[in-house]
C-alpha cells in the first residue's frame, strides 16, 4: 500500500477522517519536511489534524495561536526577569563576582520558552501548530519564514540555537488576510473544504457510534442542506457533532418526529442572530423533511 | 504568448516537469525555477506511475491558494492528457493576454500621469484606437478643458479651509501605534531586559530604570475619488481635501476616476497650485461624465493595490455609489482590496442628507466591507470624522 494510504488509514484509526488531497498534502509534507499550510473556513477541522497527527506520531504537540501584535516574547523566548533580579541580589549578597554572575543569569536557567524555541529544542520531532497565522502580522510572517527555512533561533546573550529534531509544522489560515507570496511558496498547500456526505458520515460514526444509523443519516444530510442555506456563519463539522450530541441527548429518533427538540437543537448549529432569523422552524422542518 | 509543450516530444522526465511548471505558470499560478527540482523530489517519494497519486502530490506542491487548488486538476489534465488540450491552449493565452495588457496599461498610466497627460481608456478599444490619431486627442483635450476648469471649480478660501480639516485627519490617521515595543527613554513601560543586565553593576540593585515605548508606524492613505456628473457639486471641496492630505505626509496617494481610473498623486504633489490644478484638469478628461466605481475599482486592485495596498493601509473612496457597472462587481471588488488587510472608509456626500438609505445598489453591495460609512456632503462633516479615524 502507498505511504500516504497508510497515513491516511492511521489517521482513521484515530478518529481524523481526512481527504485524498489532505493525506497526500501531509505524506509530503512529512517526507520532504516542508511546513504544511491549510486553509480553509473555521470549523473544518484544520486544528484537529495537528492533534491527531501528533497523536499518531506520538510526538510531541506545541501550539502557538497567532494574534494580532503578537510579538519575540511571546513567540519565541522571554527572560525570568523576577528570578534574574533575585538571583542577582542573592550573589551580590554572596559577594559574587559581576562577570560571572552575569553569564549565569543569562544561561538556559534563566530563559523562558516560548512554543517556537520550545519547538526547535526537542529531542524528538514534535508537531508544531501555528493556528491562525492569517492574524498575526505581515512583520511577525517574515520572520516566522527565517525561522522555517533555517530552524534556528539567535539569542544574542547565548548564541544561536539550531533545531535537533526537525518539527514538523503545521499552519492554519482562516483567510482574514493574504498571506505572503513567500510563505505560500515555502510551504505544502492544501484547502481544507467541509467534508462531503459520505466523510461527514464517516466523521460522525466515528465520534459518535453509539448513535443509530438512521439517525446519522438525516444529521448529516440535513446539515448539508443547512450549510447550503444563505447564512453569515456556516456549521463546520464540530457543530455538526454538537448538534448530534444535542439530538442524542434529547432522546430524539427521527429528527422530523419531534419539532420543539430540532428547534431547540439549532442553538448547536446556528451562532448569530441573522442566522437564527434566517432559519425559522418551518423551514428547518422542511430541510429536515428532505433530510428524512 | 507562451506555447504550451506537446508532452510526448520532451525528452525526459525533468524537461517534461519542466514544461509541466511553465505550464502551470503561464495558467497564473506563481512558481519559480526551484519548484520544478521539487515537484520531481516529491514524485519520489509516491508512486508517481499512478496518475491520481502523482496529480495529488503535485497538487499539494504547486498550488498555494485556493483558487489555484480547485484549477489544478484541469491545468493537470490538460497537460498530461491530451483530451484537454485544446481548452487550455485558450486558458493561458487568456490569462496571459490579460496579463500582459495590465501592464501594458500600467506603463501607459505612469507615462500619462508623469506627464500630466491623460490616461488611455483601460477596456474600450474602439476609443483607445481614436486617441491615437493624433488630431483627434489633442481635439478632445481642447474642448474638455473648455467645458471644465478645476481652477474655477476650486476657491482659494476652500482649498485652504479643507486643506487643514485634511490635514488634521490626515495626521489622525496616521497616528497609529504599533503593538511591538522599542527602547526610548521616556516610554511608558519598563525595559525589564536591560534593568535586568545594568542591575548585575549595582549588585542586584535596578538603579538606572530602563524604557520602552509602542513607536508609532504611519499609515498609508490611499485616497480614490469620484468625478462623474453626479459627484461634480461635491468634486471641487474633495479635491482641496486630498491636495491637503497628500501635504500631511509624503507616502499618501490619490487617485480619481470617472468611465476611468487615473493616477493624480504626481500631480498633486506638483509644488506650484496651478501648474498643479492644470495639470488635474488635464487629467480630468471626461470629468462629470459616467460613474463605472466597480470596473475602476478592479483596475485599482489589479494595477496599483498589489504594490501600494497593505495592512497598514487605509483606503478612503469618496463616491454617491451609482454605478453603471453591476453592483456585485463593487462587492467582489472592495472584498478584494480588503483580503490586503487595509481598512476601507466610504465617504458618501448623500449620506448627510435627510432620511437617505443607502438603495443604490453599488452602495448596498459594498456597505459589507467598509469599515466606516460616513457622511461627507461639508466641509464640517469632514471635520467631525477626526474622532471616527482616530478610533479606527
Amino acid at each position: 500500500m502507498a505511504q500516504w494510504r497508510d497515513l491516511q488509514e492511521r489517521l482513521a484509526q484515530a478518529g481524523y477522517v481526512a481527504s485524498d488531497d489532505l493525506a497526500m498534502a501531509l505524506h509530503l509534507s512529512i517526507t520532504l519536511g516542508r511546513p504544511l499550510l491549510l486553509e480553509g473556513a473555521a470549523g473544518v477541522g484544520k486544528t484537529q489534524i495537528a492533534r491527531v497527527l501528533a497523536a499518531i506520531r506520538e510526538a510531541k504537540l506545541i501550539r502557538l495561536q497567532c494574534y494580532e501584535g503578537l510579538d519575540a516574547g511571546h513567540a519565541i523566548y522571554e527572560w525570568n526577569y523576577q528570578r534574574q533580579l533575585l538571583a542577582i541580589r542573592a550573589a551580590s549578597e554572596a559577594g559574587e563576582a559581576g562577570s560571572g554572575m552575569e553569564a549565569r543569569v543569562f544561561s538556559q536557567e534563566f530563559l523562558l520558552e516560548r512554543p517556537l524555541l520550545e519547538a526547535i529544542r526537542q529531542d524528538e520531532p514534535p508537531v508544531l501548530l501555528i493556528d491562525e497565522i492569517d492574524r498575526a502580522d505581515e512583520e511577525f510572517e517574515a520572520y516566522l519564514l527565517e525561522i522555517l527555512s533555517d530552524f534556528q533561533i539567535t539569542i544574542p546573550e547565548l548564541g544561536t540555537i539550531t533545531a535537533t529534531a526537525r518539527p514538523l509544522v503545521i499552519l492554519t489560515s482562516n483567510g482574514t488576510r493574504d498571506l505572503s507570496d513567500a510563505l505560500r511558496r515555502r510551504c505544502i498547500y492544501s484547502y481544507v473544504d467541509y467534508p462531503d456526505r459520505t466523510t461527514e458520515l464517516a466523521i460522525l460514526a466515528a465520534h459518535r457510534p453509539d448513535i443509530e444509523t438512521a439517525l446519522m443519516g438525516q444529521i448529516v444530510a440535513f446539515v448539508q442542506s443547512v450549510r447550503k442555506e444563505d447564512l453569515e456563519k456556516k456549521p463546520g463539522v464540530a457543530e455538526m457533532l454538537d448538534f448530534a450530541a444535542a439530538l442524542a441527548g434529547l432522546g430524539v429518533n427521527d429528527i422530523t418526529s419531534d419539532p420543539a427538540a430540532l428547534q431547540a437543537s439549532l442553538v448547536t448549529l446556528l451562532k448569530t442572530r441573522r442566522d437564527r432569523d434566517a432559519m425559522p422552524l418551518e423551514v428547518a422542518q422542511r430541510l429536515a423533511g428532505v433530510a428524512a | 504568448m507562451a506555447i504550451t509543450r506537446f508532452p510526448a516530444r520532451a525528452p525526459g522526465p525533468a524537461a517534461r516537469m519542466a514544461g509541466f511548471i511553465a505550464h502551470l505558470r503561464d495558467g497564473g499560478l506563481r512558481l519559480g525555477p526551484s519548484e520544478t527540482a521539487a515537484a520531481l523530489e516529491a514524485l519520489t517519494r509516491v508512486e508517481a506511475q499512478d496518475p491520481q497519486e502523482a496529480r495529488l502530490a503535485l497538487k499539494a506542491l504547486c498550488c498555494g491558494d485556493r483558487e489555484e487548488f480547485a484549477r489544478f486538476d484541469d491545468l493537470f489534465d490538460a497537460y498530461w492528457q491530451n483530451s484537454g488540450r485544446e481548452r487550455i491552449s485558450v486558458h493561458p493565452g487568456e490569462s496571459a493576454g490579460a496579463r500582459n495588457s495590465h501592464r501594458a496599461q500600467e506603463a501607459r498610466g505612469f507615462a500619462g500621469s508623469g506627464a500630466g497627460r491623460p490616461e488611455a481608456p483601460d477596456d474600450d478599444s474602439d476609443a483607445e484606437a481614436a486617441h491615437e490619431g493624433e488630431g483627434r486627442l489633442v481635439g478632445a483635450r481642447m474642448r474638455n478643458l473648455m467645458q471644465v476648469d478645476l481652477r474655477q471649480l476650486v476657491t482659494p478660501q476652500d482649498i485652504a479651509a479643507a486643506e487643514q480639516v485634511a490635514i488634521r485627519i490626515a495626521r489622525a490617521i496616521r497616528d497609529r501605534r504599533s503593538r511591538r515595543k522599542r527602547a526610548h527613554q521616556r516610554g511608558e513601560s519598563l525595559d525589564l531586559r536591560r534593568i535586568a543586565r545594568a542591575s548585575i553593576a549595582t549588585g542586584g540593585e535596578p538603579l538606572r530604570l530602563f524604557r520602552r515605548k509602542r513607536p508609532e508606524r504611519p499609515a498609508r492613505i490611499t485616497a480614490i475619488l469620484d468625478v462623474s456628473g453626479s459627484m461634480a457639486l461635491y468634486a471641487r471641496i474633495f479635491l482641496a481635501f486630498l491636495k491637503g492630505l497628500m501635504q500631511a505626509d509624503g507616502e499618501t496617494d490619490a487617485y480619481l476616476f470617472h468611465t476611468r481610473l487615473v493616477r493624480i498623486t504626481d500631480a498633486l504633489r506638483d509644488g506650484d497650485a496651478l501648474r498643479a490644478l492644470t495639470r488635474l484638469s488635464l487629467l480630468a478628461q471626461g470629468f462629470g461624465g459616467g460613474t463605472r466605481i466597480g470596473g475602476n475599482l478592479a483596475l485599482f486592485n489589479r494595477n496599483y493595490a498589489k504594490r501600494l495596498v497593505s495592512g497598514r493601509s487605509v483606503v478612503i473612496i469618496f463616491s454617491d455609489g451609482y454605478d453603471t457597472d453591476p453592483p456585485e462587481l463593487i462587492g467582489e471588488e472592495l472584498a478584494r482590496l480588503k483580503q490586503r488587510g487595509c481598512r476601507i472608509i466610504w465617504l458618501n456626500p448623500l449620506k448627510g442628507w435627510k432620511d437617505y438609505e443607502p438603495v443604490a445598489r453599488g452602495m448596498a453591495a459594498a456597505l459589507p466591507h467598509l469599515d466606516l460609512f460616513a457622511p461627507a456632503n461639508t466641509l464640517q462633516s469632514l471635520a467631525d470624522l477626526e474622532p471616527e479615524l482616530v478610533r479606527l
